[in-house]
């Protein structure tokens, strides 16, 4: 501890939440200095954690926690840790939400919230880092269930359109229903282990003393909680909806933070996972559905905003297919380039919808021309996304499919992995699909009149396109270096840093497997070509492919009705379940008690007629009685 | 010639008791039920006296509680010669079956 950056790494913490209390505090009216000040302790905590990296890197770790709250045998504790895994995860969210917050300063100029949305984007990061340095479950719950608030506070922002409120609801909604799972996870856990930290329980688990169905479930029930966050298959729904969002919003929530800390889950507690084969064959199972599914819609969209929400939703169950097979560096690694070239692909198009005030890939093409950063920078975190040697996206889609290619023990793994690699060539089509309808062609803006502007009360004029502010394209610069160069250092240029950081001794380097990686180039390149020679060249004729598939194309577009379904089983399975208890509870429930009450006041109705109030009538009872009783007693003997 | 034995005393109190009973259960007059129960009282008294005389016809004792009761007696038509009274003026009637407040 005698680094001063590991020391002081409660600040990564602090900084941005005092940025958030400053905010509300004193600076709502101030806008300008709202914005500065969530800048100032995003950027401190940016600071420290390059320092905190760099510590670690020389081999330097915090294990922190004191008791925070005692009940009899029971310890609460909280804390922090830093190891390996949480350095890299705080250099990608201070370093992704520090971007973000310099761009918002362009994008959300003149938003009346403008000082709201500073608060809540430093307390979604705070949020954030907390979960990262969380070393107990207890911890990451809390700071767990701050980034779904947070998320909610953020997709609903403007919360006056009926969409955004109704996505912020279905988000927050959605994702509980998964944190239900982890809740009970980390009882069963904490009921079987007796702790709650991560070191505990991997330490039991070490032992080989639990049951391994019992850390099937346990492990599958985390994973619940991920599944929703991360928006996996069957959650995954929220996250499209939640593009309702300002777009860095969009940028910093599916990036970085809070579909990273589904994945960084899984990879926090691997040991759980790495226990259960079962458990992780599901992850595996659930991450190259997720993948293929998102990929798929993400052919269709036409909203350039909704193309990288499936994108995203797509290489998330990458990351968790990664983790299925065992491959903890290529999620892990997968996760980091991600949050930078998805973080990059989100801004470019807001930097777009800012300029055009639209989200319709129909409405706008050919903007090449006039804005030439944001194309320039968005070519970049496409062909990164692609996996396009050597942008960082390659470095890690290779390593994933190699894992999962190379699992020959299991059949259905190899056949994931072929899964990952038809993803990779559909990824790339409808990432060049986006940046070619966007981008090249002939130049078209949306009509002045058509004034929809994505809901985000664009101030431009429509009719004169031009490239963003500098506060919006410099952070696109940023970005676009990360999404060159970060997979990098995954390579052999430096060593396979990736590898000796996060698995320290136990990494074994392997060189790139030319077949994987050749194939999946293949493959990609297929995509790209196919993208070009539909959008570039129309030698295929993109409405004609549609007719001729209109059934895949229908479902498609619809989601493969999966809200549709999920819509009706609410409507079917939970209203109508609740109309039926509702019926049991007025019609049984009330029923035995007012029953009760009925009884009673008839019964008493009933006897009331013997009191006529005429004492007469008494005193002959009370005679008749006399004469019973003496009858009884003299002649009845 | 008839002599009087304890049987005698007692029937008489038991008729006495019934008509008295009657009186004070099935008149409608307030006055009248009021000497229903002063008919009870005394037929109480002939059967204490009865016994007295018959049973310990040196120690007075049964003639003693006759007294007791007769004043009780006493008391009792004042106050409820008073209460019809009250009755009276507060519902112009002395008919019982009218005077029902008890009720519920």
């Amino acid at each position: 501890m005698e680094n001063i950056f590991l020391a002081n790494a409660w600040l990564i913490l602090a900084l941005p939440f005092a940025a958030f209390l400053g905010i509300v505090a004193f600076t709502l009216g101030h806008k300008r200095l709202s914005g500065y000040l969530t800048i100032a302790g995003v950027g401190g905590a940016f600071l420290v954690s390059v320092g905190v990296l760099a510590a670690v890197t020389a081999g330097g770790s915090v294990h922190l926690s004191f008791p925070w709250y005692v009940l009899g045998e029971t310890h609460f504790e909280l804390g922090l840790l830093i190891d390996p895994l949480t350095a890299i995860m705080l250099i990608v969210v201070t370093g992704v939400s520090l971007v973000v917050q310099i761009y918002s300063q362009g994008y959300m100029h003149g938003d009346p919230g403008y000082s709201r949305y500073f608060a809540f984007m430093a307390l979604f990061t705070t949020s954030m880092l907390g979960l990262v340095l969380a070393p107990n479950f207890l911890q990451l719950y809390i700071f767990w269930e701050l980034v779904g608030l947070c998320s909610y506070l953020l997709i609903g922002f403007w919360y006056r359109k009926p969409e955004a409120a109704a996505a912020a609801k279905k988000a927050f909604i959605t994702t509980r229903l998964g944190d239900l799972g982890l809740l009970i996870g980390i009882l069963l856990l904490y009921w079987n282990t007796g702790t709650f930290s991560f070191g505990g329980i991997a330490q039991v688990i070490a032992g080989h003393t639990l049951p391994e169905g019992l850390i099937t479930t346990a492990a599958v029930l985390v994973f619940c909680g991920a599944v929703g966050k991360s928006a996996q298959f069957p959650l995954h729904v929220w996250l499209p909806d939640a593009m309702e969002g300002p777009t860095p919003v969009s940028a910093l929530i599916h990036a970085a933070t809070m579909v990273a800390a589904g994945v960084y889950l899984v990879a926090r507690v691997f040991e759980i996972f790495s226990a259960s084969p079962t458990a992780m064959l599901v992850v595996a199972v659930i991450g190259a559905i997720t993948a293929f599914l998102a990929a798929s819609m993400g052919l269709v969209m036409t909203d350039i905003k909704r193309v990288m929400a499936y994108s995203t939703i797509s290489q998330l169950g990458y990351m968790m297919l990664a983790l299925g097979v065992g491959s903890y560096l290529g999620g892990v690694t997968h996760l980091a380039n991600h949050a930078f070239f998805k973080a990059l692909l989100f801004l470019g198009a807001g930097s777009v919808i800012h300029a055009t005030g639209a989200q319709d890939m129909d409405e706008f093409s050919g903007l090449g021309s006039k804005m030439k950063i944001t194309a320039g920078t968005l070519l970049v975190g496409s062909l990164s996304l692609a996996g396009i040697f050597p942008f960082s996206g390659f470095w890690s889609k290779d390593e994933i499919l190699a894992g999962a290619l190379q699992r020959t023990d299991n059949p259905l793994l190899v056949f994931l992995g072929l899964v990952g690699v038809l993803v990779a060539g559909m990824t790339a089509f409808y990432i060049a699909r986006m940046w070619l309808r966007t981008f090249t062609g002939e130049f078209r803006t949306p009509a002045p009149a058509g004034a929809h502007g994505g809901g985000h009360g664009s101030h431009e004029g429509h009719g004169s396109v031009h490239e963003s502010p500098w506060v919006m394209t410099v952070p696109l610069i940023a970005l676009a270096i990360p999404a060159l160069l970060s997979g990098l250092l995954g390579s052999d240029l430096t060593g396979q840093w990736y590898g000796h950081f996060l698995e320290g001794a136990e990494f074994h380097p392997e060189s790139l497997n030319p077949l994987v990686a050749g194939g999946s180039t293949i493959v990609t390149l297929g995509g790209l070509f196919l993208a070009w020679a539909t959008y570039s060249k129309k030698w295929i004729s993109a409405p004609a492919v549609q007719r001729q598939f209109s059934g895949v194309h229908r479902w498609l577009v619809n989601k493969y009705y999966l809200d549709d379904l999920y819509l009706w089983l609410i409507r079917r399975v939970v209203i109508g379940g609740s109309d039926a208890f509702q019926w049991f509870d007025l019609h049984i429930v009330d029923g035995v008690v007012n029953g009760v009450g009925r009884t009673l006041a008839a019964t008493g109705s009933a006897l009331r007629e013997f009191q006529t109030g005429r004492v007469q009538n008494y005193g002959l009872a009370f005679f008749g009685g006399v004469v019973i009783v003496v009858v009884f007693t003299v002649f009845l003997r | 010639m008839l002599t009087l034995t304890l049987n005698h005393f007692l029937v008489l109190g038991a008729i006495l008791f019934c008509v008295g009973l009657y009186g004070a259960l099935a008149k409608g007059h307030a006055v009248a039920v009021l000497m229903g129960i002063e008919l009870m009282l005394n037929s109480v008294n002939i059967t204490l006296v009865g016994f007295a005389r018959f049973l310990a016809p040196d120690q007075l004792l049964g003639q003693v509680f006759a007294v007791f009761v007769i004043t009780a007696a006493a008391a009792e038509a004042a106050v409820g010669l008073a209460i019809v009274l009250v009755v009276y003026r507060q519902r112009r009637t002395v008919n019982v079956e009218e005077v029902d407040l008890l009720k519920w």
